[in-house]
């Protein structure tokens, strides 16, 4: 009994720890592809394209109501000792540090991991993968280093972009719905918000775009199994991605501060 | 010449290639059977570096691939072409661009020869004019023979061909057959072809040889290959059904 739970506990390991291994073996291979000719720079702007252009809308929705829900939180919260005024600094700062970036890298990875991991995993059970490979062309620099760095390039931008409209979200609630003075709003908030918060967040928003595109490219890249296979392919990058995200934030946030 | 000699290869517990040898001449059709599931798109994934054996060496002409670098391999890729299964067309791009795209990707030709060739390649496959289609818009057949001129755009001395004619009626079958007896004629290539299909396996073999449980069990000219006293042949020639096959 004792010997199967270790058993069973050392192969869940094993099969992390390979998985793991896979995953930085994908990543050393791509940053290695990168700089070896030929530069794939229209696959690079067509992955620009999609993961960022197309989940501006997105990101955008999902800034404003962050910004909304944190200016009604900290109101509420702040009044009872009398603490409205320092909500500008609390949106913005929260906005900066946190949910900016986990907010964003969520929602890219909803749309832009997901579609990823499905694409390469039909592109690997319709033998398109080897059809690559085939034709002398290295699947790895084709098909991950631009997604990649796509992540890389798009989601700081996007991060920024989110927190932007996340603060004039929290203004309109905090300013136009709560009356409280904009001339105190946008003082606490210049305040107390530092360029070192917002390096925090950009930082934070440069590894999720390499961890929500590297987990979907591995994902998808080594499908096998059907249609059925690029479905758990798929799921599988998402949750993992999602996961990853999270503790990331957190490691990050106890190693940058 | 391709060799394979004694070629294991297993997926986690499951052996699909056991000890298995095989010669394949030049400027020859060699026409490899065998049950669904046999392993041999995995042994055809061999011969082209796809996939590497636990054990064994492949040798094309006088080179062992498994002992190539990359870029070597590569170079010895370019000498290929191959028909997979389902066509493998990506459907990301028109017909024009998947056949443009190995030639764009390995030769420097100017837009005018770059679009030359690609109609060039599909008139070959009697589908002239359809390069603003996209793959999706295309029958299976159809597919299959954009995959056909995919494959020989880059005018390869070897083309490997996966089941073909598997799931193609009588007809375009015969269309296939005749399309890959007369470019193998025409262009001296060496081509491999699995299939499942009897009558079209002995219209287009110069060589047969048949896969069964991980080994090649029986090879030779189709005449001979009649002949055979093997019982797995004869059951597979004639379509049967018998205890030992199961
Ligand atoms: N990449 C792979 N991973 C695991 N199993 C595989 C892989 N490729 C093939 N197989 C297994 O090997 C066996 C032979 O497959 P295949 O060569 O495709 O058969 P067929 O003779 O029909 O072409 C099958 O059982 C298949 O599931
Ligand atoms: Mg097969």
């Amino acid at each position: 009994m004792i010997t199967r739970i270790f058993f069973m506990v050392g192969r869940r390991a094993l099969a992390f720890l390979s998985e793991l291994g896979g995953i930085l073996l994908m990543f050393f291979q791509s940053m290695a592809w990168t700089f070896t000719p030929p530069f794939r720079l229209r696959n690079l702007i067509k992955q620009m394209e999609f993961i960022g252009v197309k989940s501006l809308f997105i990101v955008v929705l999902t800034g404003v109501f962050s910004g909304m829900v944190l200016a009604l939180q900290s109101y509420h919260g702040f009044r009872k000792f009398g603490g409205e005024s320092l909500m500008g600094g609390i949106v913005a700062l929260s906005l900066a540090r946190e949910m900016g970036p986990v907010m964003t890298a969520l929602m890219v990875n909803a749309r832009a991991g997901s579609a990823i991991a499905a694409e390469l995993g039909t592109m690997r059970v319709t033998e398109q993968i080897d059809a690559l490979q085939m034709m002398a062309i290295n699947p790895v620099q084709y098909l991950v280093v631009p997604r990649i760095w796509a992540g890389v390039l798009m989601l700081p931008l996007l991060t920024a972009i989110n927190i932007l409209v996340g603060i004039i979200g929290g203004y309109f609630v905090g300013v136009i719905l709560l009356k409280i003075n904009p001339g105190v709003f946008m003082d606490k908030m210049i305040n107390m918000i530092e360029l070192s918060d917002l390096v925090q967040g950009i930082v934070k928003s440069v590894f999720f775009g390499l961890i929500l595109t590297l987990i979907g490219c591995y994902k998808g890249y080594n499908t096998y199994g059907g249609a059925e296979g690029v479905g758990r392919a798929t799921t599988e990058a998402v949750v993992i991605s999602s996961v990853c995200i999270l503790i990331g934030t957190y490691v990050l946030t106890s190693l940058l501060f | 010449m391709i060799r394979l000699i004694n070629i294991h290869k297993s997926f986690r517990s499951q052996q699909v290639l056991r000890d298995l040898s095989l010669t394949i001449p030049s400027g020859q059709t060699t026409v490899i059977i065998g049950r669904s599931g046999g392993g041999k798109s995995v042994l055809l994934k061999h011969i082209m570096g796809l996939i590497r054996p636990d054990s064994g060496e492949i040798w094309i002409d006088d080179q062992e691939i498994n002992q190539l670098k990359q870029r070597d391999l590569y170079r010895v890729r370019k000498r290929f072409g191959m028909l997979f299964q389902e066509g493998a067309l990506f459907d990301s791009m028109s017909v024009g661009e998947n056949v443009a795209f190995p030639i764009r990707e390995h030769k420097k030709m100017t837009h005018l020869e770059l679009e030359k060739a690609v109609s060039e390649k599909l008139a070959l496959v009697g589908l002239s004019g359809i390069e603003k289609k996209m793959p999706s818009e295309l029958s299976g057949g159809m597919r299959k023979r954009v995959a056909l001129a995919r494959a020989m755009a880059l005018d390869p001395d070897i083309m490997l061909f996966d089941e073909p004619t598997t799931g193609l009626d009588p007809i375009l079958t015969a269309a296939i057959d005749h399309l890959i007896i007369e470019t193998q004629k025409r262009f001296q290539m060496t081509c491999v072809v699995i299939s499942h299909d009897i009558q079209s396996v002995f219209r287009i073999a110069h060589n047969i040889v048949m896969l069964f449980e991980g080994k090649i069990i029986e090879g030779g000219t189709p005449e001979v290959f009649r002949q055979s006293t093997n019982k797995m042949v004869q059951d597979f020639l004639l379509g049967q059904y018998s205890e030992n096959s199961v």
